[in-house]
């Protein structure tokens, strides 16, 4: 394949790249010719699809259905208080397109499912993975297996961070290191437990670099080897993979050949909203709901929030017993009495009710949206985190 | 009987209430016997054990891999935020 030749502007614009011989023009027109479908933009997505629309990356495609939220702003720097409200693929393609005009972003606004990631994903030459849920980060490891392709993987929680690059032709895939998902509500989403907003900066900056290496063909990419990152300790630990012999996807008796139900396989939604938990048919009350029934009964209330969570709302005469302690002391609550259960946006309260359930309480209930619903409905003298 | 040293990361830090363990396990002890010893001795990792990621040695050890003796061992939870 013939290499695209650059403008003189293009020259001048990636100048400090042609000053390094490892890049160089021959480099440079190399990125030109590069195609990268970045799978979310949010923390992740944001800052590895700005250094890689910077770096002159030819075509860049991005993967999101979601709005921008003002909640988003504190880690994705790609969006702005100007786009709140806008779509979040919208929002990233004006602000890429501001970096650099003459790239091409192709965006695809809608969830990244079975049903279209492999056409979408076939057009480009890797994938960068900055989905927020395992049911998507399966989905994009099984897609980039079959199709050959590179997976440029990053995590993050809290203050811990992993990346790797997962190229089945040469090394592991993300399915060898980790052939099962988490029991569903094990591993707290960014939504629930929160995230620095610095660590994805931090790890998507390290995605962006693997992409451009891998793109270069220089160095030596993270494949076989997972980084883990922790901000605290500012520690950078590296662990050496290797490929799993029972792989499902990539191993040599592989046995899954085709996309699968990647929610189902995770038993978790493809999102991490948390905003719209929700118990399931009968078993949620609305915030509005509640407040009629509060007017005339008495309803004990549950909270299994964490309790520096209260210092930020909450609702009086509520019992606070965070979810992770609710197994230990269950001995504290009437299994007769009725009662709601909440938490901010009813995901950690729905998971207390399936506990709740299956140690014999039967007149519980899953406040729906949490009590971020109630401070949107009911009382507005509360905040929403 | 072997010593070895099992590490904690990340959110299983605050599971098993520590950040590293000294233990001293049978010679013949694989990946998958730990994670069966830890799921039975500390019922907060229960869970967790069905998706961990283990290293022996800072290299990636498979549920069938006999554990050496003095072996530093390293657990990761998988992270899914992005």
């Amino acid at each position: 394949m013939t290499l695209p030749e650059l403008s003189h502007e293009e020259i001048l614009r990636y100048s400090r790249h042609l000053l390094i011989p490892e890049v160089g023009l021959e480099g440079q027109r190399k990125l030109k010719a590069s195609s990268v479908l970045v799978i979310g933009t949010g923390g992740l997505g944001s800052p590895v699809a700005l250094y890689l629309a910077a770096a002159g990356v030819g075509r860049i495609g991005l993967v999101d259905y979601d709005v921008v939220d003002s909640s988003n702003l504190q880690r994705q720097v790609i969006h702005g208080t100007s786009t709140i409200g806008k779509l979040k693929v919208e929002s990233a393609r004006a602000k890429l397109l501001d970096l650099n005009p003459d790239i091409q972003v192709d965006v695809y606004n809608e969830p990244y499912t079975s049903e279209n990631a492999m056409r979408i994903a076939s057009d480009y030459d890797l994938i960068i993975d900055g989905t927020d849920n395992f049911p998507t980060r399966y989905l994009t490891n099984d897609v980039a297996v079959f199709l050959g392709k590179p997976n440029i993987y990053g995590s993050i929680f809290r203050f811990d961070g992993q990346v790797s690059v997962f190229y089945a032709k040469e090394g592991p895939c993300y399915r060898c290191l980790f052939p099962e998902p988490p029991p569903p509500g094990l591993v707290p989403s960014c939504a629930e437990g929160g995230v620095l907003g610095v660590l994805p900066g931090t790890i998507g900056t390290i995605q962006a670099t693997e992409a451009l290496k891998v793109l270069l063909g220089i160095g030596t990419p993270l494949i076989g080897k997972l980084l883990l990152y922790n901000a605290l300790d500012m520690s950078f630990d590296f662990v050496t993979l290797k490929k799993n012999p029972n792989c499902r996807v990539c191993g040599p008796n592989a046995d899954i050949k085709e996309l699968i139900d990647y929610e189902e396989f995770c038993g978790v939604p493809g999102h991490d909203h948390g905003e719209e938990g929700s118990a399931g048919e009968g078993l949620d009350i609305t915030a509005g709901e509640l407040a009629e029934r509060l007017k005339t009964n008495h309803l004990k209330l549950l909270d299994v929030r964490e309790p520096h969570e209260l210092e930020i709302s909450a609702l009086p005469g509520a019992v606070n017993i965070p979810l992770g302690q609710l197994a230990a002391r269950l001995s504290e609550l009437d299994s007769a009495e009725e009662m709601v259960v909440f938490c901010k946006g009813g995901t950690r309260s729905a998971r207390a009710l399936e506990l709740l359930a299956s140690a014999g309480f039967k007149k519980v209930k899953n406040l729906k949206g949490g009590i971020n619903a109630w401070a949107r409905e009911v009382d507005r003298s509360l905040p929403v985190y | 009987m072997n010593k070895i040293r099992l590490l904690f990361f990340a959110t299983l830090r605050e599971r098993a209430g520590t950040k590293a363990l000294d233990l001293e396990i049978p010679a013949d002890m694989t990946v998958r016997g730990l994670k069966e010893k830890l799921a039975a001795e500390y019922p907060n990792l229960r869970e967790s054990m069905k998706s961990v990621l283990i290293t022996i040695n800072r290299e990636y050890a498979f549920d069938e891999a006999v554990i050496p003796p003095n072996a530093e061992m390293a657990l990761f939870p998988p992270v899914s935020g992005g």
